[in-house]
């Protein structure tokens, strides 16, 4: 045996996820060497995608104190009355303990799904404005991450195309994966969809024999861009869903969190046999609780209900008795609005520093609400190869690739200004103003000036546990 | 050495730091972490941040393990504390980390000392700004040929590590390797079989152990394929033939010496269509995570790794606190 060039190499594939697919393909025997894994050759096709990513790995440093982390989308709990919430939780034990930790309903605790009603109600301004809100067609989940995860599990079989704006919230666009669909992206602007966008895709679609099974999307407050569908676009957007069969998933877990109150009808309430709902208390109360629910039309939730038993049997009766024991005791809305009143300054102080700091060519969003500043940087410049640069200033971002499906994003990243104080998120700018300057000056050194295309694989946005 | 079953030894592993490593090092950390804990000893996890001192200073453990990677753990700085503070460690001395750190420098050293290395060219960014970047470039390429490795002067896992086929792509690889740190290291791309040579000393002198041949499955061992089980092939021992794993092992032997290097060390060589043994780089911190290739190397020798180590904390704590 001479030294030779190892053998075996995969051909024909096209990139790291492909890699992984035909790898897992392969036989796993001794003569083919160890592949680090011997359940290898068992995995499901579909966690071809799921590689270990260098931008991931950047992330790990966003938990010590010394790096400022406008990467993460963790609430701010600060405000959490926590003496009279352990009261509330004690009692609970004491009082409800037989049925509080027992197995459950699958579609979630009967008195929690009433509840909903009424913070649907404070936000759409009325039970009626909802679209018509019956406890009966709640399925409470664990979080509205697993919401999503159920609905594309029931609607996406392995290719199956799923429209999502451009950008997208980078939980669901994971779930999308994990379950094979084909993500098409639909253009935004500073009012949201847009409703010319959404035709021409929908035509497209029609143009090639397919159909959208939904659309995903998330008109308040948007993640990762910040901005709202306006009002007036709303009808539109559901009108042309309804005239192509396309069924609309509207994600909504920032909608009370705009900063002067302002909410927007719900697209459900357009058309609530065509639209199913996703609410949250991450944001409104706590995230670590993972309670959600899901506002579907009769024969979804049914679909859901039976789904849910499969997942998770039933979601946890305590962490849903906990929300309930809150919203009945406590005065909820009033911290929803110190909660607003905390985000807004938050929110003003990373806008001051973006205009100050901030290098000419630069643009970004100015959120009315919510967590997330969307930044535009100029041409050439790839924040997802800049990371590091960042890092070792001792600042973090999500770059904007994270939140494509389709490697696009590069001149873009999510500032979230939800978890630092309003004088670290100015240190935090003022370090990726200098990171920014530092890029630009290499690339000017280098003559790199047009759009950069992808290099590195696996997950490029930070996980849910990061500041 | 006999294989010594149990340690009443305190140790603290070092993991985490502030390096582009974080994620790799926090991982090698807990493992050899619980490795050692399975092997009788006590073992503390400590991060390198404002506590560390105290905690080195009101605990003294028996020894430190250094599993830091990157950065201040690898280049000599926290070595050079714990010198300071008295603490026996495993691993290479302060000033011998520094050199070996520096590719560019340790490269220096193997080559004076005789060993391949692919020729290389450091540079940093400044030169390419005063100079003119066009220019250098195709210097570089004039010299070097095509393909091109680049990567960072300092750092492992393959951090910012690409390789340059078309000279066009040269731009964007260069911003993408000069992200992680002031100099980029280019070097002649070397086809042929890559490999992993560890290296321990628990009192016998440096050993090699078997040496690991690495395949990834889409041709390059990036960042992803190190970490996803399933993307690289590991064949240990190495499919080469007798007279050339002898070089591999011998290679890695003599870095380990010339770099000054102490108790354990990884050197990773590619062996080219000629079977010549090239060096490409020498790392004092090996990674011990699942996936890494000294725990690889370990087995494949019939030892266990909580003995490799047992027996590196013991010879620290018999040097004791002075280096």
């Amino acid at each position: 045996m001479t030294a030779m060039p190892p053998a075996h190499r995969t051909t024909g594939s096209s990139g790291p996820a492909a890699a992984a697919g035909a790898a897992a393909a392969r036989a796993a025997t001794s003569d083919l060497g160890d592949a680090g894994d011997p359940h290898l050759e068992r995995y499901a096709a579909r966690t071809a995608g799921m590689t270990a990513s260098e931008i991931r790995a950047l992330f790990a440093v966003a938990s010590r104190p010394e790096v400022v982390s406008l990467a993460g989308g963790m609430p701010n709990l600060a405000a959490l009355p926590l003496e009279s919430l352990s009261v509330e939780v004690a009692g609970l034990v004491a009082a409800e303990g037989q049925s509080a930790l027992q197995y459950g309903s699958a579609q979630g605790v009967p008195v929690l799904r009433e509840q909903i009603g009424e913070v649907m109600a404070f936000e759409a301004g009325s039970l009626a404005a909802t679209g018509g809100f019956a406890a009966d067609d709640v399925v409470v989940t664990v979080g509205s991450q697993s919401a999503l995860d159920m609905l594309t599990r029931l609607f996406v079989d392995p290719g199956d195309v799923v429209l999502a704006e451009s950008p997208s919230y980078v939980g669901a666009l994971g779930s999308f994966a994990a379950y094979q669909a084909d993500v098409r992206h639909v253009a935004m602007d500073d009012d949201g969809l847009v409703p010319a966008a959404l035709d021409e895709a929908l035509q497209q679609l029609a143009r090639e024999g397919r159909r959208a099974k939904f659309l995903y999307t998330v008109p308040n407050f948007h993640n990762p861009v910040g901005v709202s569908l306006a009002a007036d676009r709303r009808p539109a957007i559901v009108e042309l869903c309804r005239r192509h069969g396309v069924l609309i998933v509207e994600d909504n877990p920032y909608g009370l969190l705009g900063f002067d109150g302002q909410t927007y009808p719900s697209l459900r309430s357009m058309d609530p046999e065509n639209v199913v709902y996703l609410g949250s208390f991450s944001k409104i109360f706590a995230s670590g609780l993972r309670v959600g629910w899901a506002l579907a039309p009769h024969g979804i939730r049914d679909k859901l209900v039976l789904a849910a038993e499969s997942a998770t049997l039933c979601p946890p009766a305590f962490t849903q008795l906990v929300v309930s024991r809150y919203l009945a005791t406590h005065d909820w809305r009033s911290l929803v609005k110190s909660f607003r009143e905390m985000y807004r300054e938050r929110c003003e102080a990373m806008l001051t520093a973006l205009e100050t700091h901030l290098p000419d060519g630069c643009r970004w969003t100015r959120p009315q609400g919510g967590f997330f500043v969307w930044a535009t940087v100029p041409e050439g410049v790839d924040t997802r190869a800049m990371l590091p640069r960042a890092v070792t200033a001792r600042v973090a971002y999500a770059s904007g690739t994270g939140f494509h499906a389709d490697g696009s994003g590069t001149r873009h990243m999510r500032l979230s200004f939800c978890y630092p104080p309003p004088e670290r998120i100015t240190e935090g700018v003022r370090r990726l103003a200098g990171v920014l300057d530092g890029e630009l000056d290499l690339l000017r050194t280098f003559g790199v000036a047009g759009p950069r295309t992808a290099t590195s694989g696996g997950p490029q946005a930070p996980s849910a546990d990061t500041a | 050495m006999i294989a010594p079953a149990r340690t009443e030894f305190s140790v603290a592993v070092l993991a985490g730091g502030l390096s582009h490593e974080r994620d790799v090092s926090l991982r090698s950390g807990r493992r050899i972490a619980s490795t050692l804990r399975a092997a009788g000893a006590t073992v503390d996890e400590w991060d390198t941040d404002a506590a560390l001192l105290g905690r080195l200073t009101t605990s003294r453990p028996d020894a430190v393990v250094v599993a830091l990677h990157g950065g201040e753990g690898e280049n000599g700085a926290v070595q050079s504390v714990l010198e300071l503070l008295g603490v026996p460690y495993v691993g290479t001395r302060a000033p011998d980390c520094r050199r070996a750190h520096d590719k560019p420098t340790a490269k220096a050293e193997l080559a004076r000392a005789g060993l391949d290395t692919p020729e290389w060219v450091a540079l940093p960014q400044s030169t390419f700004r005063e100079l003119g970047a066009a220019g250098v470039l195709d210097a570089l390429v004039a010299r070097l040929g095509l393909p091109l490795m680049l990567k960072p002067d300092q750092g492992g896992s393959a951090l910012g590590a690409q390789v340059v086929r078309d000279p066009a792509e040269l731009p964007a690889a260069m911003v993408g390797a000069l992200a992680y740190g002031d100099t980029v290291l280019v070097e002649r791309f070397v086809a042929g079989v890559e490999v992993a040579a560890s290296v321990v000393d628990t009192g016998d002198g440096p050993v090699a152990l078997p040496a690991v041949e690495v395949e990834p499955a889409h041709g390059v061992y990036d960042y992803t394929a190190r970490y996803t089980a399933g993307l690289t092939r590991f064949h240990c021992p190495a499919r080469l033939p007798d007279d050339v794993a002898r070089r591999v092992a011998e290679a890695a032997v003599a870095a380990h010496r010339v770099l000054g290097l102490r108790d354990l060390s990884r050197t990773d060589a590619v062996v080219d269509a000629e079977g010549q043994v090239q060096v490409l780089e020498v790392n004092v911190s090996p990674g011990l995570t699942e996936n890494s290739l000294l725990p690889r190397a370990v087995s494949a020798a019939g030892r266990d790794l909580g003995e490799v180590f047992t027996s590196l904390v013991e010879r620290a704590v018999s040097r004791g606190p002075v280096a």
